[in-house]
């Protein structure tokens, strides 16, 4: 390759670089989302079990 | 506007087969250019990033307008997200203009070109966005801020465009320029068929992060009305 | 004499009297400048044989950063004592903070351009009339862009930091119209310049004042 080559060659690189870094980057952000997603989700079906019981325990009053 | 949907593959997909045909015509099929040889090409990467860089200052600012006139907050991550990708395709423009300047005149940087100049100062312009953003706190005041700097931003680029014209009056005067070639049919085929790829890159780089974004802030404000 | 430029006046006077009474910010711009400009002497090797551009910049350099010194404290002392807030919720509109705030600075510009500009003639060469025009025409600008940027700046947590970042490339071409208004022999495109740049920026600054300052 000439020189010439070798820069226009690195030119277009540069380009595909800085795209492909910026899909790196991105993918952390999402795997973080997802992990956020997931907690917000046990959060949330924590607080679904406990009125649950609650209701269970609640029962037993009205049929004695 | 149709942007503002659920990211759809389609932008990625049209981006990756118009680069994909650009950057394959531009090293096989074009012809040399007669003055300056096979470096030549670079042009038909380096200005296409350049214009759509400006593509998405405009948009931000028009987003930031927007904001501005609708008091609506949703233009906030949009005008942010379009001022963010155009400062990634400026850096890009600095950094292929820089290797452009290289092969052409032995120097790594240019005073006499005057995008070039111009893209530094709007780096350093949209740098300052940057700061201002993560040294406000969130809320109405900061999108407002925002909003006015982005839209003083891209009243800057003809302005700063002007001034660099007119320092070259009494700074000195060099030959060293960056030419494209001569426009004929092959070559503004290829020029456009680059920066209909790299615009349709903007467009899917930009659904993606816009939804990013918004998801962040629907989760935060979720996380929020659930600690209460 | 309309209510809008009765509450202007009023307000700049209001910052004309605390700076007389106090002179925090005109004095130390004063000595600020003479400082960068012996500064300036030392930094120059004397192989530039004494050309005219290199010497014309370095007055535009003292200036812009003078100015900077000076906007840091324009609205900051506002913002400690809650004053902004409370301008803001009086029955004025709001650019007319904006512009009282532009024109005290103005004041304080020129004030300090009367000792800069006869100094810089002493420590290094003679400053001509077109070099006046053009730090008259971009005091207005400074002024104007300044003000709208230092109440964006006192809004944030970094402050003074904040303010110069803002603001040099916004300047640039303020510069390039002055510096080239002193060097040039047909100064008359740089003035026209820094008029439009005035023009401009200041109506911008002027419209968007509102938004900047409202919660």
């Amino acid at each position: 390759m000439t020189t010439a080559e070798k820069y226009v060659t690195a030119a277009f690189l540069v380009v595909l670089a800085v795209v492909l870094l910026y899909v790196v980057i991105y993918s952390f952000k999402i795997a973080r989302l997802q992990r956020e997603v997931e907690e917000l989700a046990d959060q949330v079906a924590g607080g679904l079990e406990r009125p649950e019981t609650e209701a269970a325990d609640r029962e037993p009053e009205r049929v004695s | 506007m149709s942007l503002r949907n659920r990211p759809g593959p389609a932008l990625a997909v049209s981006a990756l087969a118009l680069l994909m045909t650009a950057v394959a015509l531009a090293f096989y099929w074009v012809p040399n250019d007669a003055n300056q040889g096979f470096s030549q090409r670079i042009f038909y990467i380096h200005v296409p990033v350049a214009l759509t860089s400006y593509a998405c200052f405009i948009w931000g600012a028009w987003k930031a307008l927007r904001l501005l006139w609708r008091h609506d907050s949703a233009y906030d991550l949009e005008s942010y997200t379009a001022i963010h990708l155009g400062t990634i395709f400026g850096i890009l423009t600095l950094a292929t203009g820089s290797i452009w300047a290289k092969i052409s005149w032995g120097h790594w940087w240019l005073w006499s070109e005057r995008q070039l100049v111009l893209f530094l100062i709007l780096f350093l312009f949209y740098c300052a966005y940057f700061m201002l953003r993560y040294s406000v706190d969130e809320g109405p005041r900061r999108e407002r801020m925002s909003a006015v700097y982005a839209l003083f931003g891209v009243v800057l680029i003809p302005v700063s465009f002007l001034a660099i014209r007119l320092a070259q009056g009494f700074i000195h005067p060099t030959v060293f320029t960056l030419d494209g070639p001569q426009m004929t049919g092959q070559i503004f085929f290829v020029f456009c068929l680059s920066w209909a790829g790299l615009l349709c890159l903007f467009a899917a780089l930009y659904q993606t992060e816009l939804a990013g974004k918004r998801l962040d802030r629907s989760l935060r404000e979720l996380r929020r009305s659930m600690a209460v | 004499m309309t209510a809008y430029a009765r509450d202007v006046v009023a307000l700049a006077r209001k910052d004309l009297l605390v700076e007389l009474r106090t002179r925090e910010t005109v004095p130390a711009m004063l000595l600020f400048v003479l400082s960068a400009l012996v500064v300036f002497h030392f930094a120059l090797p004397a192989s530039t044989q004494g050309s005219d551009i290199a010497v014309a910049g370095l007055l535009w350099m003292s200036i812009l950063f003078t100015a900077l010194l000076g906007l840091t404290r324009s609205f900051f002392a506002e913002r400690e004592h809650g004053l902004l807030e409370a301008l803001v919720l009086a029955p004025c509109e709001r650019s007319a903070i904006w512009l009282a705030k532009a024109l005290s600075v103005m004041c304080f510009l020129l004030v300090m351009e009367l000792i800069a500009i006869p100094a810089f003639a002493l420590f290094y060469e003679s400053v001509s009339g077109a070099t006046v025009a053009a730090v008259v025409l971009a005091d207005i600008g400074i002024a104007t862009v300044g003000s709208l940027l230092s109440a964006v700046a006192a809004a944030s947590r970094t402050r003074e930091l904040l303010l110069p970042l803002l603001f040099l490339p916004l300047a640039i071409p303020i510069i390039v119209g002055g510096v080239g208004a002193s060097v040039a022999d047909a100064p008359g495109r740089y003035l026209g310049f820094l008029g439009l740049y005035d023009a401009i920026f200041a109506i911008m600054s002027w419209a968007s004042f509102e938004y900047v300052v409202t919660e």
